[in-house]
């Protein structure tokens, strides 16, 4: 749950080999953002608020994959549902939270002085708020929606963002492109967004992928504890939650949206290291 | 080092002002009268008399400018005055007070077992770097750090609460009651917060120690004729160990998080049950002490890091 993104880190698979480290996560992204884009077309994905009384807490089947919950829903309905909202808010927050961050981060790192004892000041600011609790007071008093959520969690993301940005802007500048622009005339605004900005945005991006799978679980959190999106809409935390008084009796229903969560954060964070791992090779290559 | 730390005070300065005042400003996120959500209405145990609403608008003041009224309200929070709630009559500063033992006693149980688990684990990863071993760890950090808190304290719950029995799901005894009770209620919420904590800790230390292992003083203890773990231990540590002690600091607004949840899933009386339930009975000063004071308590820990830090470290006072 660390906004710090994870330390580069050997890759778990050998090179020789295919890479099953990278493939599996990537065919187990794929074929979900396939179901959660395509739920309400595909057959086999139910409605998932609607009850089957004659099958309450119903264990997984080939009827029901993955079982039905206390009220009789679909386990496999409800965890695609849920995962929509998870992956919606897991996507826009880390781009929101990147951009800002590198507007931010670049300005800190290009003008430094004032502007960067600002900057690294708010970023401090935001840090003093531990997220989840950050996250959950905004959403109690601005209210729970998907708008205030994608809002509070693009805030969470971004002290790493500028961090990051901040430190490749100062790499950067000194380089011998960006003092052959100055000498061409070209103004800051040229220099940042022609000169720099290309050359931060590859590695950020490679960080994206961690920050995605880090605001899942924070969304999680939240709706576990019962402060996200409120119900009847299915989101994976509330389905933990809701499941979890019956845990010694009915564990499926428990752990198989808890599973989901976990490999899908999983998937992430394996795809963002490869992924980093291959830009980090690139730049030493220089 | 004086002035290494009055720079580092006269930052916190600002930062604790932008922190409280911000803590401040949520409540005007409220939609609607203040006075009317503070007197609880809408809710069952609402003051919805019309007087009663009035008082609370005369106690804080909100006829007043908001910069007036932050002023006033942060001379009070000095004097750990945070307000009532006007549903119970609880002082504020009472309920947390009463609370932030439980946490801390929690956020330090956590953090030993987790320095604990991420010391031999990063040691044994950087010694055999690029080895199995290394991937074995590795791979577990990695599976770790995709488990959120709450599915690392389910699953603990349903283990050694359900199946196996070993400790208490629930519960929470004072220490000065019974400590071996209490240090048993609080094993499985400390180990949950321990297991998302050390894969961090772990890669840091062990990045750091393969920098280390690679210094010429390594090459001449070996040279010497030392065992492997006693150059580990006695000369590759404790240099390598400056990021550690940062992360731990840094970290401990992601634990404070972490124990918001896990406390609510094992019903542990702290600060961050005091949270959820204080945002389930929307009791709105109350959630506004409780962020005023976990956020100065967060920036103040880590001004106190980056002292020791600085002490330990010569060179980071430049």
């Amino acid at each position: 749950m660390t906004m710090v993104p994870a330390q580069p880190a050997p890759t778990i698979a050998s090179r020789e080999s295919l890479n099953f480290a990278f493939w599996l996560p990537v065919f187990w992204m794929g074929i979900l953002l396939f179901t959660v884009a395509f739920a309400d077309a595909l057959p086999f994905v139910r409605d998932p608020t609607e009850s089957d009384f004659t099958a309450l807490k119903a264990r997984p089947s080939l009827e029901f994959w993955l079982g039905t919950d206390v009220l009789g829903r679909d386990i496999f309905a409800r965890v695609i549902h849920g995962a929509r909202i998870s992956l919606t808010v897991g996507f826009f927050a880390p781009v929101f939270g990147m951009i800002i961050g590198l507007f931010f981060g670049m300005i800190a790192g290009y003008f430094r002085g004032k502007f960067e004892s600002v900057i690294v000041g708010i970023v401090d600011v935001i840090l003093a708020f531990p997220n989840i609790v950050l996250a959950m007071c905004i959403l109690f008093f601005a209210g729970a929606t998907m708008i205030n959520l994608i809002i509070v969690l693009s805030v969470t993301s971004i002290p790493a963002n500028t961090r990051i940005a901040r430190v490749s802007t100062l790499v950067y500048a000194e380089r011998e492109f960006v003092l052959a622009a100055r000498s061409q005339g070209a103004s800051d605004f040229r220099i940042l967004w022609i000169e720099l900005l290309p050359n931060i945005v590859l590695p950020q991006l490679a960080y994206i992928l961690s920050f995605m799978s880090i605001v899942i679980m924070i969304e999680g959190s939240l709706a576990f504890l019962g402060v996200g999106i409120p119900p009847p809409t299915p989101t994976l935390g509330s389905m933990i939650a809701q499941g979890f008084p019956d845990i010694n009796t009915d564990p499926h229903i428990t752990f198989l949206p808890a599973l989901f969560l976990f490999l899908t954060v999983l998937s992430l964070n394996l795809i963002g290291d490869h992924l980093r791992n291959k830009v980090t090779v690139r730049q030493s290559a220089l | 080092m004086y002035i290494y730390i009055r720079r580092k005070l006269i930052h916190l300065i600002p930062i604790t002002f932008a922190v409280t005042a911000l803590s401040f400003f949520f409540i005007d996120l409220l939609p609607g009268d203040v006075a009317d959500a503070i007197a609880g209405v809408g809710t069952d145990n609402a003051v919805v008399d019309d007087k009663a609403v009035q008082a609370i608008r005369e106690d804080l003041g909100l006829d007043r400018p908001i910069v007036i009224r932050y002023f006033s309200w942060l001379g009070n929070a000095f004097q750990g005055e945070l307000g009532k709630s006007y549903q119970t009559g609880q002082l504020v500063s009472d309920a947390i007070g009463l609370r932030l033992p439980v946490t801390l006693q929690l956020l330090l149980m956590a953090q030993f077992l987790a320095v604990l688990f991420a010391i031999p684990a990063g040691i044994l990863a950087a010694y055999r770097a690029g080895k199995v071993t290394d991937r074995f760890v590795t791979t577990l950090t990695f599976a770790f750090l995709a488990a959120p808190s709450f599915i690392i304290a389910i699953v603990l719950a349903f283990l050694f609460a359900v199946i196996l029995n070993w400790f208490p799901a629930t519960g929470y005894v004072p220490f000065s009651e019974n400590s071996i009770e209490n240090l048993r209620s609080f094993t499985l919420p400390a180990l949950a917060l321990a297991l998302i904590e050390w894969p961090i800790l772990s890669r840091v230390l062990r990045n750091d120690l393969i920098e280390t292992l690679q210094e010429n003083f390594i090459s001449l203890a070996k040279a010497k004729g030392l065992s492997d773990i006693y150059i580990l231990l006695r000369h590759a540590l404790r240099p390598s160990s400056f990021t550690l002690i940062t992360i731990v600091g840094i970290q401990l607004g992601n634990l404070i998080s972490g124990a918001v949840i896990v406390e609510s899933i094992f019903a542990l009386p702290g600060i961050g049950t005091l949270l959820v339930s204080s945002i389930h009975a929307r009791e709105i000063l109350m959630v506004q002490g409780i962020i005023a004071v976990l956020a100065v308590a967060y920036v103040t820990i880590n001004l106190a890091v980056d002292i020791l830090y600085g002490a330990l470290d010569p060179r980071i006072r430049q």
